[in-house]
């Protein structure tokens, strides 16, 4: 019974977070949105026995991914209104796609599948079994290669984003060659034509 | 008790609406972004609910692997976000086409 109370709040909790993302008018609402969204799939990832992640959710996501979206959203200077436009007219067919997907994806995945009768629900794990330490042997022997790959993905993408936003401030004072071996002489020299003033 | 079914309801509804977001904020880059964030999520919530129901932790390490990749999606897709305003002082999706050449 408990159970279900926890399942039905959280799950609630995830899809109000979810329309509000996608309907607030401000950025940052929308971000702080998300993160209410983050926090109510940790709790479900929480009763489906995956502490770890549920966990890693809330710290990474929470933590890191989310600040940096509020941290671009407030730096930049957005003018909401013009990307508003255009929002009411799209809401019929986002509503219509939506509902249709709904539909088709509980056709398949709904209780005539995957009802408790068809995929019996397991025994809730041992006092004593530890999810970090099964998803770390995992991690750390099956799945070793996909781990360092993982970890070189990261890499890049920190060195993508450096890349991307470095602004080369030049802190030298040092004349640029190649901008002297250019230079014409109209960038120089300036001829003003003026008449001759008279002496009073 | 609670079904798989529950769940993968759960998520099939998240996926929902995140779709229904790209299409009504299909100017915003930043909410596009957020949207594909929610549809990883509603993603991930599967994956954990099947990983759950046949007790095999594969699935948790399939989520792990997104979360990276979310991850570092999102950081690129932010600092591309960073110099695109920049460059048009706008973030409007229709701007990016002139950013061609």
């Amino acid at each position: 019974m408990l159970q279900q109370i926890l399942f039905y709040a959280f799950s609630a909790l995830v899809i109000a977070a979810g329309a509000m993302v996608i309907t607030v008018r401000n950025p940052v609402y929308a971000a702080l949105s998300l993160v209410v969204a983050f926090f109510g799939s940790a709790g479900l990832w929480m009763m489906l026995e995956a502490e770890f992640l549920a966990i890693a959710l809330v710290l990474v996501y929470v933590g890191a991914v989310m600040v940096l979206f509020l941290f671009v959203v407030m730096m930049l200077d957005i003018n909401i209104a013009v990307l508003r436009e255009g929002f009411a007219r799209y809401v019929p067919v986002a509503v219509v796609f939506a509902v249709l997907m709904m539909v088709s994806i509980t056709l398949v995945v709904g209780p005539r599948h995957f009802a408790l009768e068809f995929v019996a629900a397991p025994p809730p794990a041992d006092p004593d079994y530890n999810n970090t330490q099964a998803l770390g042997r995992a991690l750390f022997s099956q799945y070793l290669l996909p781990f360092e790959a993982a970890a070189v993905v990261l890499l890049v993408a920190i060195i993508a984003a450096i890349a991307l936003t470095l602004r080369h401030t030049r802190q030298t004072k040092a004349p640029k060659p190649e901008r002297q071996v250019q230079v014409q002489r109209n960038d120089r020299l300036r001829i003003v034509k003026m008449d001759a003033e008279k002496n009073t | 008790m609670i079904s798989l079914a529950h769940y993968l309801i759960v998520g099939a509804a998240l996926f929902c609406l995140s779709v229904a977001g790209i299409f009504i904020n299909r100017k915003n880059v930043i909410v596009l972004l957020m949207c594909i964030e929610l549809m990883l999520l509603a993603v991930n919530l599967n994956f954990i609910a099947f990983s759950h129901f046949n007790q095999d932790v594969a699935g948790q390490v399939f989520v792990f692997f997104i979360l990276t990749v979310a991850a570092a999606e999102s950081a690129i897709g932010l600092a591309i976000l960073v110099v695109l305003f920049r460059n048009r002082a706008s973030i409007n999706v229709e701007d990016i086409g002139t950013m061609r050449g």
